[in-house]
C-alpha cells in the first residue's frame, strides 16, 4: 500500500553499522519519561490465542515474526511481506490485520487470535471442515489467512453473496489459484450453518 | 534488503499530551506512526528511515465519530472500517465511505487511519479526494496549542504539508449540508484491480443544483494527477453558476486539462491519467444533466 517514492528527502535505511548513530543521534534526548522507551529488546507480554504470553522483542519487529519465531507460532505464515496477500492474517480484538504491517509494540495492549487458536483441539471449526471436504486447501500457504479471512466474513455475512465472498477474500491471495474452491468451501459452510440452525429450531 | 529491526526506537505513550510531550522534545526526530499501513511496508524493504517512531495507535482520545448539527467530527485514528460501517457517513459522505471501501482489502481498512491517509501525503491516496469536494477542515495540534485549518490548501508540495514539526493531526471535520437529495455525489477509483489496488486516478465530484437547474455549488478532489492531492479549481470554476448541457460537459473537460499535471510512474502512464480525468469530468457534468 505504500507510496512509490521514499518519504520527503530522507535516504533508504543505512547499512547496519549506521543503525546505532541513527537511533541516538539529533535531539532524542527527551526531557519528558517516555511510558514505553525502546532501546533493544523489551520485555512484553502478548495475550495469543487466550494465553497470556511473555517474550523480548524489538518494538518495530512486526508481529508476524515473533509469532513465528518466538512463540513458535507458524501456522501463521509470510507471503509478500507488504499487506498485499493476506497470508499473515491473524485477529486483532476481533478484526483481521495482516500481521506483517503490526509492529509488535502495537500489539501488546490487543487479543491475539492465530489460525492455532481457531480449532478447538481437534474439534476443526465449520470453515475448516469445509475447506477439507471443497478441495480449498491446495499447497497450504495462502489457507490459514483465507480461513480467518472467511470467519470474519461469516462473521459480518453469515449467509454471504458472491460479491461479498469476493470483498470479503480479495486481500488474500492463493498462488495455486484455487479461488473457486476457497469459494466454494465459504459457500458450503454457510449453507450448513443454515441447514443447522433450521434442524435446530424447532 | 530487510530492514536491521534493533535499528529502530518506539514510544507508545497513552495519553495525547504525553505524545505531545514527546514531539515537543524532539519535534524533528520523532515520527508519528499510526496503523502502519503504509510505514510498515517501507519497513519491510528497507526503506524506513531507522530513527524513533511514536507509535499513536494506543491513543483513544483520537478516535471516534462525533456528531453535532453543524459538523460530523472524526479522530485521526478512525480507520477505514470505522468510515465504511458508519450510517450517517453513509448516508451524507457517501464518496468517503467508498473511498475507504475500496481502499486496500478488509485487513488494511482494519488498520489503516484517515488520519494517516492524510498525513503520509501520497499523491495516489483514496480518501482525500472526497475529503476535498467535501470541504474538510483538519485540527493540527502541538503542545499549548491547536488550530483548524482547511484541508484544502494543506499539502503545499510533493510530501510537503502547511504542518510544522511536532503538529500532530488530531481530528477531521465535514460540514453537514441541508436537503440531503438535492446533492449528487460521484465518486471514481480507477485502478488496475477492484480491491487492493493503488488508483491511476481517483475522482470525488460533489455538486448541487438550483431551482432553476444551475449548478449552485460544486466540489471536485482528485488523486494521482499531481504532485499532490488536488483540488480541481479550474473545473469547478468552469462550472460554478452554468446548467449541465453537453456543452459544459465540454467545458468541463477542457479545465480539467488544464487542473492535472500527471506523470509516468509504475501504475500508468500521464497521457492516460490524464485522458481518464478529462473523461471523469465530462461524465460528471453528464450526471448532473440526468
Amino acid at each position: 500500500m505504500a507510496d512509490p517514492k521514499p518519504a520527503n528527502a530522507n535516504k533508504a535505511a543505512g547499512p547496519k553499522t549506521k543503525a546505532v548513530k541513527a537511533a541516538t543521534s539529533g535531539s532524542s534526548k527527551s526531557k519528558a519519561k517516555p511510558s514505553a522507551t525502546a532501546t533493544g529488546k523489551i520485555p512484553m507480554t502478548l495475550s495469543v490465542n487466550g494465553k497470556s504470553l511473555k517474550v523480548e522483542a524489538f518494538p518495530m519487529a512486526r508481529l508476524l515474526d515473533v509469532l513465528r519465531e518466538s512463540l513458535d507460532l507458524t501456522g501463521t505464515k509470510e507471503g509478500c511481506g507488504e499487506g498485499e496477500c493476506g497470508a499473515c492474517s491473524v485477529f486483532m480484538d476481533g478484526r483481521l490485520v495482516n500481521s506483517c504491517l503490526v509492529p509488535v509494540l502495537q500489539a501488546t495492549t490487543a487479543k491475539i487470535v492465530t489460525i492455532e487458536g481457531v480449532a478447538d483441539g481437534n474439534k476443526l471449526q465449520p470453515i475448516q471442515e469445509t475447506f477439507i471436504t471443497e478441495g480449498g486447501a491446495q499447497c497450504g500457504i495462502c489457507t490459514p489467512g483465507m480461513i480467518l479471512a472467511a470467519i470474519a466474513l461469516l462473521k459480518k455475512h453469515p449467509q454471504p453473496t458472491d460479491a461479498q465472498i469476493r470483498e470479503g477474500l480479495s486481500g488474500n491471495l492463493c498462488r495455486c489459484t484455487g479461488y473457486m474452491k476457497i469459494f466454494d468451501s465459504v459457500r458450503v459452510a454457510a449453507e450448513r450453518a443454515l441447514a443447522n440452525e433450521g434442524a435446530s429450531t424447532p | 534488503m530487510r530492514a536491521y529491526v534493533p535499528g529502530y526506537e518506539m514510544l507508545a505513550p497513552k495519553a495525547l499530551d504525553e505524545a505531545l510531550g514527546l514531539l515537543a522534545a524532539s519535534p524533528e526526530t520523532l515520527t508519528p506512526i499510526a496503523g502502519g499501513t503504509d510505514l510498515m511496508v517501507l519497513f519491510e524493504c528497507g526503506r524506513l528511515p531507522e530513527g524513533r517512531y511514536l507509535s499513536l495507535w494506543q491513543l483513544d482520545e483520537l478516535r471516534g465519530i462525533d456528531i453535532t448539527d453543524e459538523f460530523v467530527t472524526l479522530g485521526a485514528l478512525t480507520t477505514y472500517r470505522d468510515v465504511r460501517d458508519h450510517p450517517l457517513l453513509q448516508a451524507e459522505f457517501p464518496m468517503l465511505c467508498a473511498a475507504a471501501a475500496e481502499s486496500g482489502a478488509i485487513a488494511i481498512q482494519n488498520r489503516g487511519t484517515l488520519g494517516g491517509n492524510i498525513i503520509n501525503a501520497s499523491p495516489a491516496a483514496d480518501s482525500p479526494p472526497a475529503l476535498l469536494a467535501y470541504d474538510a477542515e483538519i485540527e493540527l495540534v502541538k503542545k499549548g496549542g491547536a488550530r483548524w485549518v482547511p484541508y484544502r490548501g494543506f499539502h503545499l508540495d510533493y510530501k510537503v504539508m502547511d504542518k510544522e514539526p511536532g503538529e500532530l493531526l488530531r481530528r477531521v471535520r465535514l460540514p453537514r449540508r441541508k436537503d440531503e437529495a438535492s446533492w449528487t455525489h460521484f465518486y471514481r477509483k480507477v485502478g488496475t484491480r477492484r480491491y487492493q489496488a493503488i488508483s491511476k486516478v481517483c475522482f470525488a465530484g460533489l455538486a448541487q443544483l438550483d431551482s432553476k437547474g444551475a449548478i449552485k455549488v460544486v466540489r471536485i478532489g482528485l488523486a494521482s494527477v499531481a504532485p499532490t492531492v488536488l483540488a480541481a479549481v479550474e473545473t469547478e470554476t468552469a462550472l460554478i453558476g452554468q446548467t449541465p448541457s453537453a456543452k459544459l460537459a465540454a467545458q468541463a473537460r477542457a479545465a480539467m486539462a488544464k487542473d492535472v499535471t500527471p506523470i509516468d510512474d509504475i501504475r500508468s502512464t500521464a497521457e492516460y491519467r490524464r485522458h481518464v480525468s478529462i473523461n471523469l469530468a465530462g461524465a460528471f457534468v453528464d450526471t448532473l444533466s440526468g
